[in-house]
């Protein structure tokens, strides 16, 4: 059969690895920046834009979409081509794609400083930058799938799969955890509130995880190391199997970011069956990596590209041993809250995604530019400079989350807490922290020599933008018959159909019952919907991404019910759009922060906000200046009354009228205060909202003595 | 939103069900087919896919 003749777009390769590589300094400057605002508080330069609350977020995005992501588009787009014997569908698509991404990371990258946040953990962005995910997501599965369709290869291989899996789960992930009301331009409210809004978001939160950063780094994975080792992959068997169990396993697995939280019972103990059994299919798929190296091992002992790559699978299998673990509630109890977490998602960001990015870079370019490497040498520092940054990142890490939660846990003979004061178990890891950016230093050294050396790599070759190629086109003849998964391998159409149900089905039986069945949310009489003013004081606490340290959520453990108070119950966060449960405990819990034993006076809030380390000595937390010259949008106020009654909040018809009355008589009540301590400030002022929303935490279900 | 139209819904609870049995014979479909049912040139083809250099003809 005749030959045709078509060429291989390189250079949209090209320039989505150059995003990648640029983002990914400024992501991880973005990491080490806040790492080090963690142990010394002073590198938040007091500004708004550079507070810890502000640069996590940075950071996280960052590191996930544009250095991560845009390395998956350079790995799919370069992989696809050839494994599919055809250029890309259609170069305006591919270049819409790589614009509109970058243009949506510029967008991200000028919002989460200014403070334009829903506070979703990674889908932090606001409406409009969410509409344009959604339609760049959409030219690039079109120009996907398009290209699957006029490709040259009969049968699909399975780093096709796992791409057309990571397109279609992705697209229904980042629509259904974003489905909000806008208020203003860049403002809005989640549409689900509380428990539901925290298990649609840790639903996505886990599968941004499996879908973004591991399906189509598995696809790339059963790529670029056959090609890197020059044989097959192992057991090309175990891939199918690998393929169907991971991805419909993983989808179940969110409700282990919840467990021992409000969440109803059924859908944590769900959320840790599948998580234990992810272990399978996840080691499957380390296993098959690593086997494809038999009988190469004395070569990955030269090459720089397989070192990376072993390593990269290596973490992967790590990870993903530590994650079913973490999921056991008794493991879970200890290690949430802690940076244990943050360790492990570091193994699998900085071992698993980085190194598998920069084994994949490093063998590209060269191929690209049609050279060889410029410096092994360079490229094996970089190796160990990565690895040992990966240890020191991780190991305090480990060591600090351990020590913690012994330390928060930790009670006399007497049945008190040794270790009252939340501030003591923070002193003592403040070392650690310190380590941890030694890592992360090393690890960035690393990037910077990559990059030296791969401008040098390319300096001494020639890129080649259309790589040509020939093969026989597909034949138009109907073929029948061969076994099912053959079929289904013919036919991408079912195949991404069959993909979405295989991921629908375990979210829909997930989320539905949390939706449907009241039981699932009892709900409380004396829960109240936020006044005008907490609910200003509220969009502070977000903006300033206050949930980045501070969870709103006690576990039914004396240890915490010693320290914050009454544990918390589902129905107090039925008006709660979106949740704030938080993920991480750098500074106390604050559900009960009005009421209690832990309850302050409007004052000690106003001294702590303004430099809290004043207050209290040895405090991380950052001052927070501005709050105290900013003055709250009162015009928005009857925005937000409306927005919330769309989704289901009982303000009363015409609220919206006269609520900014209600707001500044409570104000008022809160100004005389601080007045009667000889502190002079006006009524508007953000702190003063933002105070009446601490003082309102906890309020609801504690009965007036 | 949602709980209006699930309620709507009559034997809701079968679903779950229905899906379990589906995914027990998809596995075990795909298990048996991956072992006994597929072609042994056929896995040899698509392994070799990512490094094979010549085009057929």
């Amino acid at each position: 059969m005749e030959l045709e003749k078509f060429s291989y777009d390189n250079k949209i390769v090209k320039y989505f690895t150059i995003a990648s590589i640029v983002f990914g300094v400024v992501a991880m400057l973005a990491g080490l920046t806040a790492a080090i605002q963690l142990f010394y508080p002073a590198f938040n330069f007091d500004l708004q834009y550079t507070t810890f609350g502000r640069v996590r977020p940075l950071h996280t995005n960052a590191v996930i979409f544009a250095f991560v992501g845009n390395a998956m588009f350079a790995g799919v787009y370069y992989s696809m081509q050839r494994l599919l014997k055809t250029r890309m569908f259609n170069d305006t698509l591919s270049w819409v794609h790589f614009w509109g991404w970058q243009l949506i990371i510029l967008a991200a990258a000028i919002s989460l400083p200014m403070g334009y946040t829903t506070s979703k953990e990674y889908a932090e962005l606001e409406w409009p930058i969410d509409i344009a995910i959604a339609l760049i997501w959409v030219v690039f599965g079109i120009n996907m799938i398009g290209t699957i369709i006029k490709r040259r290869e009969r049968h699909m291989y399975v780093a096709i799969w796992f791409y057309i899996a990571t397109f279609v789960t992705v697209a229904v992930l980042h629509i259904v955890n974003s489905v909000e009301i806008p208020v203003t331009f860049m403002k809005s409210y989640s549409w689900y509130a509380g428990v539901q809004d925290a298990l649609v978001q840790w639903w996505y939160g886990h599968n941004a995880v499996a879908f973004f950063l591991t399906t189509p780094f598995l696809g790339i994975m059963y790529y670029y190391l056959p090609k890197a080792a020059n044989r097959p992959v192992y057991s090309y068997r175990l891939s199918i199997i690998h393929f169907w169990s991971l991805i419909f396993i993983y989808i179940w697995a969110g409700p282990h970011h919840l467990l021992y939280t409000s969440l109803p019972d059924w859908a944590q103990s769900l959320g840790v069956v599948f998580s234990i059994m992810l272990i399978a299919p996840s080691w499957g798929g380390m296993l098959n990596g690593l086997m494809t190296l038999r009988g190469a091992w004395d070569r990955v002992r030269e090459d720089p590209v397989l070192k990376f790559m072993v390593v990269a699978v290596t973490a992967y299998g790590m990870a993903t041993f530590e994650g079913p673990m973490l999921s056991l509630k008794n493991v879970s109890a200890i290690a949430h809250y802690t940076d244990w977490i943050v360790a492990h998602v570091h193994i699998g960001g900085l071992g698993w995604n980085g190194f598998l990015i920069f084994g994949m870079f490093y063998w590209l370019i060269p191929k690209m530019w049609n050279t060889s490497l410029f410096s092994r040498n360079l490229a094996n520092t970089h190796f160990w400079l990565g690895t040992l940054g990966i240890i020191f990142y991780a190991l305090p890490l480990y060591i600090a989350g351990i020590t913690q939660a012994s330390m928060w846990k930790q009670f006399d003979a007497e049945g008190f807490l040794v270790y009252k004061n939340f501030l003591e178990t923070v002193v003592q890891i403040l070392p650690m922290y310190m380590l941890r950016a030694v890592g992360g230093s090393l690890y960035l050294v690393g990037v910077i020599l990559m990059i030296y050396n791969l401008i040098k790599t390319a300096g001494t070759g020639s890129f080649i933008p259309n790589e040509d190629a020939e093969a026989p086109a597909l034949e138009k003849k109907v073929i029948t018959g061969g076994h099912w998964h053959s079929v289904l391998e013919r036919k991408p159409v079912l195949f991404t159909m069959l993909s979405l149900i295989a991921i629908l089905i375990g979210g829909i039986i997930e989320l539905v019952p949390t939706f449907l069945i009241k039981s699932n949310v009892p709900t409380i009489a004396s829960v109240k919907p936020y006044t005008p003013l907490e609910l200003h004081g509220r969009d502070i606490y977000i903006r300033e991404g206050c949930n980045n340290c501070h969870s709103q959520m006690i576990r039914p453990f004396r240890s915490e019910t010693e320290r914050y108070g009454e544990y918390s119950k589902a129905g107090e966060f039925v008006y709660d759009h979106p949740f704030l449960w938080g993920s991480k405990r750098t500074g106390p819990d604050l559900a009960r922060e009005g009421v209690g034993k832990l309850k302050k006076s409007d004052s000690w809030h106003f001294y702590h906000m303004l430099d809290p380390a004043q207050v209290s000595e040895g405090s991380i937390m950052p001052p927070y200046p501005w709050l105290f010259e900013q003055t709250i949008d009162k015009e928005l106020t009857a925005g937000k009354i409306n927005a919330l009654r769309t989704v289901g909040v009982p303000y009363a018809e015409g609220y919206e009228d006269t609520a900014n009355t209600d707001l500044e008589a409570q104000a008022k009540t809160i100004t005389d205060n601080l007045a009667a301590e000889d502190v002079d400030i006006s009524g508007d002022a953000e702190i003063i909202a933002l105070i009446a929303y601490l003082q309102r935490l906890g309020k609801d279900i504690t009965v007036k003595e | 939103m949602f709980k209006y139209y699930f309620e709507q819904v009559n034997g809701v609870e079968i679903w779950p069900i229905i899906s379990l049995t589906i995914f027990f014979i998809f596995f075990v479909g795909l298990l048996w087919w991956v072992f006994k049912g597929v072609d042994n040139s056929y896995i040899d083809e698509m392994k070799n896919l990512p490094i094979s250099k010549t085009p057929k003809s």
